[in-house]
């Protein structure tokens, strides 16, 4: 067929011939060029978690963590239980509301994802991420707020909606990546489509659904602007559904932060520390469950 | 070269029936059996002529079936014969698996897919509109090409298809028995609740044979079921095949020309035409193909002229 090359005309296997040279050094130049674009990436990270760590650590105790304001949040002491007890409350309310539809939207889409609605729920969930999460606060405090009042509840759905197009595409990628050949192994054995679904789909892609549902649950945790239109304050722990105002981690940082006191914005910075760490804990949880059978063992 | 047959074929269009004989190859232009398009018991599925006509647990007739504009198999009669292990054989992306699953509605699943002509299932036709494809696939049975085990427990991956059914009796029970009659149950017995993706390709396959059988089906379609497996493990699903054929009707797809030589009691030849659509050049008892082929195609497909 083709001439073979001889021995002789074949290059050294030292590369110090040709332009190897020139090759080699340009390897080395973009090694070190995406290195340093790695370590400039992690400056603001590590930065964010030193500073948070390095402020909060000092006001961080087990007052803080299990007390509420005291009398006088003037004074140094007292904590944000209330916060976490409201962050935890609407972001289970939340997760509640935003899981369930996810993922039954999610597998609408990859099971008839030639349907004209599957093209538009998949569209506005996209449309949905972008919108600022003020917008969502606004939208629940026209919609909900003014005629029912604030609380857990509306401040929960507010989370929710946040959640909900997260929820969609991250589990909408998870079902897409069930091999089609166990389902068909599954229609194989006479299984309809929802014993299919729910016995062959969910299950293979459940690490993966409470990865992205961990990690929507996460983002949540940490919204701020539409827990102010719909939860507004409160002073102590709330367990009320409706009706009260409710709090959360967030909006008391963002409230004593920008107090006056000295006090407070340490119990600030010790509140900051106690999110991040709530949700790092979140985001390990799913990272954990995700890595475990991703598809066997 | 169909080129030829097909010339042959319109300046003698008398030549429309085979007869079993040993006239030499040449005279007899291979495309006559394609166009043969009466299906009379005689041509293709003479093969089986010492069965009873009831005998027969499927019976094609003039199937064509057609993904959206594009015919993928056409003119395809043949009769599948009780108990028996057939073959298709072919060149890749004649249709041979396309076939085979229009024998199960698995068709069904590929969208566009449309599947014209009949076929009967023990009579009935399993693509009259008020058969439920669900059924059919309990009734027939399917083994994939790639072993695909359920990311589940060996015992729960058998015991998959039972449950679907609501099955009452004692699944421990059948779950050993339908391991033991793929021959995976020494292997395994001590493992039930181990992964079954953890068995090796050639367990993984026993184990989905055991998943297909653990329904009781009439009928087991095996697509390719060895092409992903060592000569070893295709040797022991061979074994396998000929004790299930006492209780079980198998068809299977290869592409391995010794294996449905070696393993199966009748097999039928598919090629692909000009249009690229596959179908029947003839179908024989097996051994009857592999060493006097009627026609001329099959003969240049198993001594490796073609394919």
């Amino acid at each position: 067929m083709t001439a073979m090359t001889g021995p002789l005309q074949r290059p050294p296997l030292k590369t110090s011939g040709g332009n190897a040279r020139r090759r080699t050094a340009f390897n080395r130049a973009m090694g070190v060029v995406l290195s340093a674009a790695v370590l400039l990436a992690l400056i603001p990270l590590v930065l964010i978690i030193a500073v948070i760590v390095a402020n909060g650590l000092p006001a961080m105790n087990w007052e803080f963590l299990t007390s509420t304001f005291n009398f006088s949040r003037r004074e140094p002491g007292g904590g944000y239980l209330h916060g976490l007890v409201g962050t935890l409350y609407m972001g289970g309310l939340a997760a509640l509301m935003s899981i369930p539809i996810g993922i039954a939207a999610a597998i609408y889409l990859t099971e008839y994802p030639r349907q004209r609605l599957a093209g538009l729920v998949r569209f506005f969930a996209d449309v949905m991420t972008g919108v600022p999460s003020v917008f969502v606060g606004l939208f629940v405090y026209t919609l909900l707020v003014r005629q029912i009042g604030f609380g857990t509840f509306v401040g929960a759905l507010s989370l929710a909606i946040i959640m909900l197009p997260i929820v969609v595409r991250s589990s909408e990628e998870i079902l897409k990546l069930v091999p089609g050949e166990l389902k068909r192994g599954s229609y194989a054995l006479g299984a309809r489509h929802w014993q299919t679904i729910f016995r062959v789909t969910l299950p293979t892609a459940a690490p993966g659904l409470i990865t992205g549902a961990m990690l929507a649950v996460a983002r949540a945790l940490g919204e701020t602007a539409p827990l102010v239109l719909t939860a507004l304050a409160a002073q102590s722990v709330v367990l009320d559904f409706q009706g009260g105002g409710q709090t959360a981690l967030p909006l008391l940082i963002f409230r004593e932060a920008r107090g006056a006191f000295e006090a407070g914005q340490q119990r600030a910075w010790a509140g900051a520390l106690e999110l991040m760490a709530l949700v790092l804990l979140l985001t390990i949880i799913a990272r954990t469950i995700g890595a475990r059978s991703r598809y066997g063992r | 070269m169909t080129t030829t047959n097909h010339e042959d074929q319109g300046r003698q269009p008398g030549m429309n029936r085979i007869t079993i004989d040993l006239k030499p190859r040449q005279e007899e232009p291979a495309a006559t059996v394609l166009r043969a398009r009466t299906p009379e018991p005689a041509d293709a599925t003479a093969a089986a002529s010492d069965l009873e006509p009831e005998d027969f647990v499927f019976e094609l007739d003039e199937v064509r079936v057609r993904y959206g504009d594009f015919t993928a198999v056409r003119d395809i009669s043949f009769k599948v014969p009780r108990n028996r292990i057939t073959a298709i054989i072919g060149p890749s992306g004649c249709g041979k698996s396309t076939v085979l699953r229009s024998l199960n509605r698995m068709n069904d699943l590929v969208p566009g897919a449309s599947v014209l002509g009949r076929i009967r299932y023990n009579g009935e036709d399993i693509y009259d509109p008020e058969v439920d494809a669900v059924e059919v696939r309990r009734r027939i049975g399917m083994v994939f090409q790639k072993p695909n085990p359920f990311p589940k427990s060996i015992y729960d991956n058998v015991a998959f298809g039972p449950r679907l059914n609501g099955y009452k009796g004692d699944m421990d029970e059948l779950v050993e028995a339908s391991l033991r009659r793929a021959a995976l149950w020494d292997e395994v017995k001590d493992k039930l609740r181990s992964n079954g993706l953890s068995l090796s390709g050639g367990q993984q396959q026993r184990l989905c044979i055991a998943r297909a059988i653990a329904v009781e089906p009439d009928v087991i379609l095996m697509d390719e079921p060895c092409s992903a497996l060592d000569p070893i493990a295709t040797l022991r699903i061979e074994e396998l095949m000929f004790e299930l054929k006492e209780n079980f009707t198998i068809i299977i797809v290869t592409h391995n020309m010794q294996q449905a030589a070696r393993a199966s009691d009748v097999t039928a030849f598919l090629t692909m035409g000009e249009d690229r659509a596959g179908y029947l050049v003839e179908m024989a008892p097996t051994e009857r193909l592999f060493t006097r082929p009627e026609s001329r195609l099959t003969e240049d497909y198993i001594t490796g002229r073609f394919g």
